[in-house]
């Protein structure tokens, strides 16, 4: 029920409480709400549920914590 | 699919799977709280893949589980009106009320109609004037900005034919009645990544602290929860209870700031009942007297009945964490995603719809 999606902005329109663009979920485009993101634009990641943005995705957060798995991996093979 | 397939790394998973073993030297017990991470779990079978000495209890995380039967019985006296257009989110249409399901009504002839969003029944509500256009407003803390949104939309838009029917739960009081509960289990929680999404982590940190229990903000790929598995399982052999936020990429510890106003805007915090479990105080959402407008109950007049659950069922005691499915009479023979007798069997986030899909055989 709480399933949420990211997908990436390719177009706004719209400002304030009307603020909605095309946001593309792997080859799915659908109209998405941006009212909860006014700090995401086109060429951002954006975590959507039911229609509606929730979060914009932190990409260095993102990296930072997959560099972080990887090494994890690294440093227990040379243990 | 970019920040989902990095996720499924099997050699990241295998890499966390080694890091929890080697980490491990007691017995743990701690409980996912979403519905969507129990799916995770069972689909990606992940409570086989960690040691005999981590278990994962299933929590109560499924709104569609939760919604109390006599919501599903206003649901089915209102869409079975010859003058509504009843709109949904799919997961709801076979949750069975004292008097059958949506999916039922609408096969008997009733106007029922499965939405994506509840923008989408805002719009099917200007478009059609001449129809009165209910939406199921269901969910946890996720949901209720997307259905604040339409309520302030249809507010915005003066519409006289829009209402909610409004079932809306919370998840931390839902934690402090487990964590608080006679006989509890659960030593640390992964906490729901899309619930703290919309409202940050800083609210877990009171639970945390009275009840000395980890919690870890935690995605929702097989990945996802392997870390915060293995974030939960070191606190527990460090002896910390704290909040950690695993799924860095989408939470921040405030949450979303626009997301909150909204459902400050249109909602207030009421004691809300939920199916398996009982009322729970200060732990849903209702809408506030000025959006009273938009509010199907009272449009409608629908009187509430107190309805008596099912006897056979344990749903309750799974939604806490102290039985699990496997552990019911009833499970997969009397009770079945077919015909389900309680809240955990009604949706396929509901811990024994996972368990009758994905672990049957085992």
């Amino acid at each position: 029920m709480c399933l949420a999606v990211p997908g990436i902005i390719e177009s706004i329109e719209g400002e304030e409480f009307a603020r909605t663009g095309k946001v593309n979920f792997g080859g799915v485009v659908r109209d998405v709400n941006l009212v909860c993101v006014p700090e995401a634009g086109v060429g951002d990641y954006v975590v959507v549920h039911v229609g509606v943005a929730i979060s914009k995705v932190d990409k260095e957060e993102a990296e930072q914590v997959l560099e972080y798995l990887r090494q994890m991996g690294e440093e227990d093979v040379k243990a | 699919m970019k920040f989902v397939d990095e996720y499924r790394d099997p050699a990241l998973a295998e890499r966390l799977v080694t890091a929890i073993r080697q980490l491990v030297t007691h017995q743990w017990t701690i409980m996912e709280v979403c519905g969507g991470q129990t799916h995770s779990i069972m689909k990606y079978g992940i409570d086989q893949l960690l040691p005999s000495e981590v278990v994962l209890l299933h929590g109560p995380g499924c709104p569609v589980c939760v919604t109390p039967v006599e919501i599903l019985d206003k649901a089915f006296e209102i869409a079975n009106r010859p003058e509504v257009t009843f709109c949904s989110f799919g997961d709801m249409l076979r949750v069975p009320g004292s008097h059958g399901d949506l999916l039922s009504a609408k096969a008997a002839g009733a106007d029922v109609r499965i939405v994506y969003s509840p923008l989408d029944a805002v719009k099917f509500a200007q478009a059609h004037p001449d129809r009165q256009v209910v939406f199921l407003a269901v969910g946890f803390e996720t949901t209720a900005p997307a259905n604040a949104l339409a309520v302030d939309q249809a507010a915005r838009l003066q519409l006289k034919n829009f209402t909610v029917l409004v079932s809306h739960v919370l998840v931390p009081p839902a934690i402090e009645a487990i964590l608080a509960a006679p006989g509890n289990q659960v030593q640390g929680f992964l906490a729901a990544g899309h619930v703290c999404t919309v409202m940050g982590s800083t609210e877990y940190e009171p639970i945390a602290r009275k009840y000395c229990v980890p919690i870890v903000v935690t995605g929702f790929e097989p990945v996802d929860i392997l870390q915060g598995v293995y974030m939960v399982v070191k606190q527990l052999e460090e002896g910390r209870s704290e909040v950690e936020n695993q799924y860095s990429r989408s939470v921040r510890s405030e949450g979303n700031r626009p997301a909150q106003a909204l459902i400050e805007k249109v909602f207030r915090v009421i004691p809300r009942k939920w199916r398996g479990i009982g009322e729970i105080p200060a732990s849903g959402l209702g809408l506030r007297e000025e959006y009273s407008a938009f509010d199907a109950e009272l449009r409608f007049n629908v009187a509430g009945n107190v309805v008596e659950e099912s006897q056979d069922c344990i749903s309750g005691l799974i939604l806490q964490g102290r039985k699990k499915p496997p552990d019911c009479p009833a499970f997969g023979t009397l009770c079945t995603p077919e015909q389900p007798l309680g809240a955990t069997m009604v949706s396929s986030e509901g811990a024994c719809a996972a368990y009758y899909r994905y672990a049957r055989g085992r």
